[in-house]
């Protein structure tokens, strides 16, 4: 029963790793915010089997603000903010999509490479949550580095964030994480806001990221 | 007695904000605004007097903390002082409305309390939190002018921040995991305290990785080179008294979350040594501000290149460690934080009368303002490191105690501190002296709060009183 209980842990961190590679392809924005309507999902699962097995119902809140803060919510509103904003709906990509596979496989390597052989006094669950969480935050860096557009930016910041509260709730009896949880839903809440406050000034034609550095001009 | 001042410094910040909140007169804020302030700074100073019974598991005041939260409150004071008149002069010529003036005024002193609240956390969760607070409440009043470069400035400060502040996070957790196998499962794991009394037998390995993580994170926020790329903006395009707070204050915050895991790390013998890492980040951003600082053509951005430069000399000088390389450290981020709010007050006046932060629109300030721009003359002076200022006795002591450390980082120091030196007086040259340029209004504004930080800055200079110097080498044996 034990190694079961382990078996479904990997399985669903592994699960994230995999959403997040999904959201590396993607070359259409909705198709992006889907996934990532799917990454949250299975983070909140994830985190709801750690409240069972770590036997810690406080857990279940950060599910629950998962399943439905980063689930529904924000996609649906990344979702009108697309439409009422008329952003590009192809993503533009920095580099190739191979290229960004390979790199993303790369930082998984490396995460592996990096935390495994380190946490080797610590408990199987949160050793190999904590590997899979540095991939997902790696690849979300990347994403964020990698796309031009604010909104899928945005998504990689939230997929990042996803694997950090994967890594919080893999670390048995950690305190504070559903205050951590909350904070963080405040942030992407005001990030989220952010960017629709940009549209309601009508001061940038679009959201993309180029757009915003012309206005740089001459300042130096 | 020490629960009731450490609230003091918290929760008379964060009744202020709300009670602002609701204020909508101008003159009655602004003046609510510097009382809240002045009674904030009265409870840090008692704090420095009292006696102090042990730490909580939230909360708790040491002899490092007590002077950052003194300094802190100090300039918050002063500041709310300087943002006063300049506020009251956007108002007038209509750069901000009454209500923009009023979230400005709220958002001022939640900022406060999150920086005080992560200056006395004994929590490394909670202290996280307040930082985050902290950048939030920040990047609102960043992009509060609405014009497209502020909100641009907004935006990059925000997303670099997010992505600091989840670094830290990362690095937080790694920590917990460390301590967990030594201290136990639950609150204690997180406890500042506790983690010091048992750092020793930390997973060593663990720990590095955590560090670097912390390094990254809680470093975009001190702005170092390469992670720096959000300051120059924030600083730049928001108003100027959030200018003088994010370089004077919320860059000393950031670093002293970082300080506080190095005496971790330090107290544990097998991990690495954080010492060289720091030193060349931050000899890296002295430099590489240095050159930067040539081809500034904005009065505030230039002025924001120095504090990425002065913030890499800091943790140079913390990274340097020892007794005397963390007394420097203490004694220039104390002096960089009076200096540079001093001149963000003067460039402040300068640019609301000149219209422009272009540095081609002013010239002559010595001629058509006197006071205030001797008070330019005197802050540069100052920050350029040039005697008899206080910058200059705490850089002399970064740099002796570099030779007889590190003599060849310490000459790509005295290289990258002549750099910024050269630049400084370059552009101050144009600035102070020669032909007047631009407009030549008056200015309605008190210098009081100017000449307070430079008369400070000076004093230290010349005499720094010798309990003050008991209390930094006292402190500085605590960083190890």
């Amino acid at each position: 029963m034990r190694g079961l209980a382990f078996d479904i842990a990997h399985m669903l961190a592994g699960f994230l790793v995999l959403a997040s590679f999904l959201m590396l392809y993607q070359a259409r924005l909705f198709a992006l915010l889907h996934v990532l309507a799917l990454h949250a999902l299975v983070l909140a699962l994830s985190v709801a089997w750690q409240a069972h097995i770590q036997g810690a119902p406080h857990l279940y809140i950060t599910a629950a603000i998962a399943l439905g803060f980063k689930a529904m919510l924000i996609p649906w509103a990344l979702r009108r903010i697309v439409f009422q904003l008329g952003v590009h709906r192809e993503i533009e990509a920095v580099g190739g999509i191979g290229l960004t596979m390979l790199a993303g496989m790369g930082l998984v390597a490396l995460s592996l490479e990096v935390m495994l052989p380190v946490t080797a006094q610590a408990d199987p669950v949160a050793r190999e949550d904590i590997a899979l969480a540095l991939s997902v935050v790696l690849i979300g860096l990347l994403m964020m580095v990698t796309r031009r557009n604010a909104v899928s930016q945005v998504v990689g910041f939230l997929s990042l964030e996803n694997g950090i509260i994967l890594a919080a709730t893999g670390a048995r009896g950690m305190p504070l994480v559903v205050e951590i949880s909350v904070a963080f839903s405040v942030l992407i809440a005001f990030i989220v806001i952010g960017i629709f406050l940009f549209r309601i000034r009508e001061r940038f034609d679009s959201v993309d990221v180029g757009a915003l550095d012309q206005f740089r001009g001459g300042r130096q | 007695m020490i629960p009731d001042l450490v609230s003091g410094v918290l929760f008379v910040p964060l009744l202020a904000a709300a009670a602002l909140a609701l204020i909508p007169g101008y003159r009655l804020s602004a003046g609510l605004n510097m009382l809240a302030s002045f009674i904030a700074l009265g409870f840090a100073l008692a704090l420095l007097a009292a006696d102090r019974p042990g730490p909580g598991h939230l909360l708790m005041v040491d002899d490092l903390n007590v002077v950052f939260l003194v300094l802190n409150s100090f300039v918050g004071f002063t500041t709310s002082a300087f943002s006063a008149s300049y506020i009251g002069h956007e108002l007038e010529t209509g750069r901000l409305t009454p209500s923009h003036i009023r979230f400005y005024h709220a958002m001022y002193q939640l900022m406060l309390f999150g920086m005080n609240l992560a200056l006395s956390a004994n929590n490394i969760g909670l202290m996280w939190v307040a930082v985050e607070l902290a950048t939030l409440t920040t990047v609102l009043m960043v992009g509060i002018y609405r014009t497209p470069e502020a909100l641009e400035a907004a935006w990059k400060y925000f997303i670099l921040g997010s992505v600091g502040i989840a670094l830290a996070l990362f690095g937080t957790i790694l920590v917990y995991l460390a301590a967990r196998p030594v201290v136990g499962e639950g609150m204690d794991a997180m406890v500042w305290t506790t983690l010091a009394a048992h750092a020793r037998d930390f997973d060593p390995s663990l720990l590095n990785i955590a560090f670097v993580f912390l390094l990254l994170g809680y470093g975009t926020k001190v702005g170092l080179a390469p992670l720096h790329a959000w300051l120059p903006d924030a600083h730049a395009e928001g108003p100027t008294p959030i200018s003088a707070v994010l370089s004077g204050l919320l860059l000393n915050v950031a670093l002293y979350a970082l300080l506080r895991f190095k005496i971790l790390l330090a107290s544990n013998p097998a991990s690495i040594v954080p010492g060289p890492l720091m030193m060349g980040l931050g000899l890296l951003s002295l430099i590489f501000a240095g050159f930067m600082l040539y081809r500034r053509r904005d009065i505030k951005r230039m002025f924001a290149y120095s504090s990425i430069e002065h913030m890499g000399i800091i943790v140079f000088a913390f990274g340097l460690a020892g007794p005397l390389g963390n007394f420097a450290g203490l004694l220039q981020m104390t002096m960089h934080s009076l200096t540079k709010s001093a001149i963000f007050f003067s460039v402040g006046h300068v640019t609301q009368v000149k219209r422009s932060q272009w540095m081609a629109d002013i010239g002559g300030l010595t001629e058509s303002h006197p006071s205030l721009g001797w008070g330019l003359v005197a802050g540069v002076a100052a920050i350029a490191g040039l005697p008899p200022f206080g910058v200059f006795m705490s850089e002399f002591l970064i740099v002796s105690a570099a030779f007889t450390r590190e003599p060849v980082l310490a000459i790509l120091l005295v290289f990258g501190l002549l750099l910024a030196f050269g630049a400084l007086l370059l552009r101050l040259g144009d600035l102070a002296f020669g032909p007047v340029k631009g407009l030549i209004g008056p200015v309605k504004a008190s210098s009081v709060p100017l000449f307070a930080h430079l008369a400070l800055v000076l004093l230290a200079g010349i005499w720094l009183p010798p309990a003050m110097v008991a209390w930094f080498q006292h402190v500085a044996r605590m960083l190890g």
